[in-house]
């Protein structure tokens, strides 16, 4: 019995120490940081697909630009809500450019986050019936993507 | 408290050497202090350009492109507003520098801001940095580059303002220390650092001269793009070069060709969209700045891209990560 109590008490000890351990060497920005970042990546790169056909750089595909602009409405009507976690601005922590402001200005913060949403919506609707169209509508996202980065990212 | 003990009498039959002497330095420091106050008086706009501004048409549509092109807006409107057409520019935004922290102030056609005002106040205000009460103003407000600006754009940009809503917001004042708080002294900053000339352009075209008008008189790239030296005037053989952000962390980037590798079509969806080559978007001042550009005719907007590629080539050693956008 004794010899149980000590290996289990010894494993649990052993547990802990390779949980901190681990914890402790796991670098990198918390996984709500993380998730935020990949969010953000998943608009630059259907955004990519959609503005190369603007600028002419790859031929319109109305199927494609159908896609990708879908899938732009679609990520930025996520609910956001679980990724902007106290404890993860600039201000706190290293590897996020979210200044503290977002979270003394929420609402407002959604409201950008929402005209986004809209402004992707009308790109939808847009970017899949030509290229005029496509082209017409992508300032719509760049500046709801600008109004939310001029007022709470921290400059490089 | 003792009585201070008894030093050598002090004389009080003055050397007549000295007493000459004395009377020459007082001399020199009145007259020191005469030509100081001299040299750093209000130097208002001159006659010529009085008389284009008085003959200029009051033209409200030119001004409303003047007034984006030269981005009054991104200053002026209160903090965390948006700029949209028509906008109150009842001014309270803060810009923090080594010199103190700026508020820009009411600007809108009320008593508050430049209500009443004649023309050619606006246009000593906007291109010689005089304020109607003969006050010099802070080279925060960049009348620097507007001094370039032609006057008809001065005269159209004034019709344009009046057409936008009055506000009562009274202005807040500068918290500047001292030495910085004695306005008189920016007469002497003027005369050093008054009228920064840009680089010669190549290939120079109608295009890149436009452009060099839109940015160097109107837009005031140079206001952050360009380093200064330690008493705030700009280093001109760093033209848009980059800079350090004067109010907080972080640089703004060298935008000479050295460094700021973007086609035309990238530059071109820029100005438009806001978007990068990476499908990044402009943030903090540059997203105005963006917004205000998407606003002009699409032929001023190559003419910026034109300019750009024009520019001398300045390398200038900063961390690769920070060298677009």
């Amino acid at each position: 019995m004794k010899l149980k109590r000590v290996l289990t008490m010894t494993g649990l000890a052993f547990g802990l120490v390779a949980g901190t351990a681990f914890a402790a060497g796991h670098d990198g920005p918390p996984p709500a940081v993380k998730a935020r970042l990949g969010l953000m990546a998943n608009f630059a790169y259907n955004l990519g697909v959609l503005g190369e056909m603007a600028k002419g750089n790859t031929d319109y595909n109305a199927d494609v630009a159908a896609v990708a602009a879908a899938n732009l409405a679609a990520f930025s009507a996520t609910d956001q809500s679980l990724l902007w976690t106290a404890g993860t601005d600039t201000g706190s922590i290293s590897g996020t450019r979210a200044l503290p402001k977002i979270w003394e200005a929420m609402a407002d913060f959604d409201s950008k986050s929402a005209d986004l949403a809209k402004a992707s919506m009308t790109f939808a609707s847009a970017a899949g019936t030509d290229l005029a169209g496509l082209q017409g509508a992508i300032g719509g996202v760049g500046a709801a993507c600008g109004a939310c980065h001029k007022a709470y990212r921290e400059p490089q | 408290m003792s009585a201070r003990p008894a030093g050598p009498a002090i004389r009080l039959t003055a050397n007549p050497n000295r007493l000459v002497f004395r009377r020459i330095i007082a001399a020199v420091a009145l007259l020191g202090a005469g030509a100081g106050w001299w040299v750093t008086a209000p130097t208002y706009l001159p006659r010529a350009d009085e008389i284009t501004l008085m003959a200029a048409a009051p033209d409200a549509a030119l001004g409303e492109q003047v007034f984006w092109a030269a981005g009054c807006a991104s200053c002026h409107v209160p903090p965390d507003t948006a700029e949209t057409d028509t906008p109150i520019l009842s001014g309270g935004q803060a810009f923090a520098s080594d010199f103190g922290t700026f508020y820009a102030p009411n600007i809108t056609p009320s008593p508050e801001g430049i209500g009443g005002w004649t023309l050619m106040q606006f246009a000593n205000a906007v291109q010689a940095g005089i304020s109607p009460e003969g006050a010099h103003y802070y080279p925060a407000f960049p009348y620097t580059t507007y001094a370039k600006a032609r006057p008809e754009d001065i005269a159209a940009l004034f019709a344009f303002i009046q057409t936008l809503p009055a506000d009562a917001t009274p202005s807040r004042s500068h918290d500047v220390g001292f030495p910085f708080n004695i306005r008189r002294s920016l007469g002497g900053w003027k005369l050093l650092f008054g009228e920064p000339d840009g680089p010669e352009l190549q290939p120079l075209s109608p295009s890149t001269e436009r452009g060099a008008y839109l940015a160097e008189a109107l837009g005031h790239c140079t206001e952050c793009h360009t380093a200064r030296n330690a008493l705030g005037g700009l280093n001109t053989s760093l033209w848009m070069a980059g800079a350090p952000n004067p109010s907080g962390k972080g640089r703004t980037p060298n935008i000479t060709p050295a460094a700021l590798d973007w086609s035309q079509v990238d530059l071109m969806a820029y100005f438009t969209t806001g978007l990068t080559p990476d499908y990044d978007s402009a943030g903090g001042k540059m997203a105005s700045v963006v917004q205000n550009l998407a606003r002009l005719p699409e032929a001023d907007r190559m003419a910026l891209v034109d300019y750009l590629k024009a520019l001398p080539p300045i390398a200038n050693e900063q961390p690769a990560s920070e060298q677009v956008r």
